[in-house]
């Protein structure tokens, strides 16, 4: 009888049985990667060619990047729209240093330090100004950050840094078909999951989330956990900036627009709640695939951007609603039994 | 000093317009030609969208909840009149403003039912939303904008037009202003779209269909981004598919810098309209200050992040001065 309370309580760690099981989140979305991994495979033959594959596979695994830290905000009901203009920040600086001191190296580092202190400056306000709304406080930064940008850039474009061999290669380098990007990818994906899921921190996170005012009260240290994810959200923008920098070898102000709404989108079909102390990392895992591969099976198939724009969006719609449709009609079929 | 004035200077609104003047003195000290009829004018005539718009995202974001799409579904109404006055279909100016409003109400209600009916979180499902009608205005238009030849001249003539010295587009801005304040005030919706945003459980226990006040309320948002469509076209004079692209943001930045909680059941549209008017200068007279174009998203910003923040401050002392006289 406890036991069975615990369980309920504990949301985000549901029945083992294998009807539930079945029935979790990540089980259909996992259906809805294979639909569209048969559905493209179909279509075109030149989709399964694992070469071309993991060339695309790289190319959105850019902005996956950002939907991994954007599960953290999510997860404590925090949002962070400021991925986008930090990305683009970043990978300025990277490309200024660049060509001012001819060391890659020493751009990578700014990208990851500058990434890294806009994302804190995003979590200082909102630890200094507890009653603003992350999403406001990302809102100015988003505006002020691409800015800046701007500011450096003018109408210009910052590059060269492909010349690089080494820094060219983060991005082209494989192992046979696979690239080391996916691996790293896969690697932090990984830890990532395993910090949401298994340490202490997540479960502040999930606490957070769930319930601000009573992670206080239990004694989370609530500003300084909002920090961190913040600032991590920025480091990981850097780190996005520095494989955009290394894929086209080229930054302009533009950089980066739309990744905050595409991330977003990625978390919430991966199951993510935006009203946090929901989700699971592998359910965004999954997703971010299937959208990556959607919009590259569409490509393929010559159907253009505008179109997979609308079918994004309506997968969106639907899935969302169906997710709580299934919900309601299980509380529906469980009050009946009862 | 009076209860009714001293409640005035106490206010949010109050800072927010000290805030608004004294960036006003400001611009006028760098550029003399600030404060002048046609500039003013050229500034309300060229954001008479955005600040409309703020009232339909101020009743939103009172009932908890939040519309991102309505930059789409201003580009989508918009384009759906601008394609009929091409094909000859529409023949009147009126027609046309019809026609957009319509298009804005369908779309607010696809947004309200799916966040009713289908208990989709607001936010997910006008971003949902806001890339279906952002297609939409491409695929109906096939990717070309309809230029000035194709607009109606008498459509066009009443968005450049102006009556008693005030622009048309003003007029409506000003007749919506005025409804909308009337109705939050003084009549039963306004009351129950307060009530189910500063308190759901209460406003159901007490009787309110909370479903039909936010359908009411997406839809009346659509509708204002409808007539804003119309607006557009015609102030522009010609039908783009990335029209209104952002749009969103400068709109919820409005509501937010005018007092208005994203939590619901907090806002007025005195505060709003401070707000509005604060991003519409922002955006249009930075660069009458000489200042260098590149650096105008940058200050932009800056100005958001210090005015919200500044606010927070002022309500801080407030609240800490209020509590010290009840002491006493």
């Amino acid at each position: 009888m406890t036991g069975q309370r615990q369980k309920r309580v504990i949301e985000h760690n549901p029945p083992r049985d294998f009807k539930s099981r079945f029935m979790r989140w990540e089980f259909l979305l996992l259906a809805l990667f294979f639909g569209v991994v048969i559905m493209n495979a179909n279509m075109s033959p030149n989709f399964l060619v694992a070469h071309h594959l993991f060339t695309n596979i790289n190319t959105f695994l850019v902005r996956g990047l950002v939907a991994l830290t954007m599960t953290y905000c999510l997860l404590m009901g925090e949002i962070d729209l400021s991925v986008g203009s930090i990305v683009v920040f970043a990978a300025t600086t990277l490309g200024i240093v660049f060509n001012a001191t001819g060391s890659v190296f020493l751009g990578m580092v700014t990208a990851l330090v500058v990434g890294g202190l806009c994302g804190a400056f995003n979590g200082l306000i909102l630890i200094k100004f507890k009653e603003l709304h992350s999403m406001i406080v990302t809102l100015g930064t988003m505006i002020l950050f691409r800015g800046l940008a701007e500011r450096i850039l003018g109408a210009e474009a910052t590059g060269g840094m492909r010349s690089v061999t080494w820094f060219a290669n983060l991005f082209d380098a494989r192992i046979g078909p696979v690239p080391y990007f996916f691996i790293f990818f896969c690697a932090l994906a990984a830890a990532f999951a395993f910090v949401m899921h298994r340490t202490t921190f997540g479960r502040h996170m999930f606490a957070i989330g769930a319930n601000r005012t009573a992670a206080e009260y239990a004694g989370i240290n609530v500003s300084k956990t909002r920090l961190k994810v913040f600032a991590l959200s920025g480091l990981i923008c850097g780190v996005s900036a520095i494989m955009f920098a290394s894929w086209t070898g080229s930054i302009r102000s533009n950089v980066g627009e739309g990744y905050e709404i595409e991330a977003i989108a990625m978390c919430v079909l991966g199951g993510m709640s935006t009203a946090g102390g929901k989700g699971s990392l592998p359910g965004v895992l999954i997703a971010i695939f299937t959208v990556g591969l959607l919009q590259f099976g569409m490509s393929l198939m010559n159907v253009n951007p505008q179109t997979v724009r609308i079918i994004i969006g309506a997968l969106l719609i639907i899935v969302v609603t169906m997710q709580n449709i299934r919900r309601i009609i299980g509380k529906k079929i469980t009050q009946v039994k009862a | 000093m009076s209860v009714g004035l001293r409640k005035i200077l106490r206010s949010r609104e109050f800072s927010l317009f000290l805030v608004l003047v004294v960036l006003c003195i400001v611009i006028q000290s760098r550029n003399p030609q600030f404060l002048t009829a046609t500039v003013i004018d050229s500034i309300l005539r060229n954001y008479s969208y955005t600040i409309l718009m703020a009232t339909g995202m101020l009743m939103v974001l009172l009932v908890g909840g939040i519309d991102i799409s309505v930059g789409s579904t201003l580009a989508l109404s918009g384009m759906t009149s601008a394609l009929l006055m091409r094909h000859g279909v529409i023949e009147s100016a009126f027609l046309a403003y019809m026609v957009s409003l319509g298009v804005g109400i369908l779309c607010g209600l696809m947004v309200g039912l799916v966040i009713t009916k289908g208990k989709v979180l607001p936010i997910i499902a006008s971003l949902g939303f806001m890339y279906v009608f952002r297609g939409m205005t491409f695929f109906i238009s096939g990717g070309q904008w309809v230029g000035m030849q194709h607009l109606l001249p008498e459509f066009r003539a009443f968005s450049q037009g102006a009556a008693l010295g005030i622009s048309n587009l003003l007029w409506i801005t000003i007749v919506v202003y005025i409804l909308v304040f009337i109705m939050l005030g003084w009549t039963r919706t306004g009351r129950q779209i307060y009530a189910v945003g500063s308190n759901p459980e209460a406003a159901m226990v007490s009787g309110i269909r909370s479903d039909n006040i936010k359908l009411f309320v997406y839809a009346f948002n659509g509708a204002l981004a409808g007539i804003s469509g119309a607006m557009f076209v015609g102030f522009y004079a010609s039908a783009q598919n990335n029209s209104a692209m952002g749009l969103e943001l400068d709109i919820i930045a409005a509501c937010v810098i005018g007092g208005v909680s994203l939590k619901g059941g907090q806002g007025t549209i005195p505060g709003v309209l401070l707000g509005a008017l604060m991003i519409a200068v922002i955006n249009r007279s930075l660069s009458l200050t000489g200042i260098d174009p590149f650096w105008q998203q940058a200050l932009k910003g800056a100005v958001i992040l210090i005015a919200v923040t500044t606010n927070i401050l002022v309500q801080r002392r407030a609240t800490r001065l209020s509590l010290a006289r009840r002491e006493i």
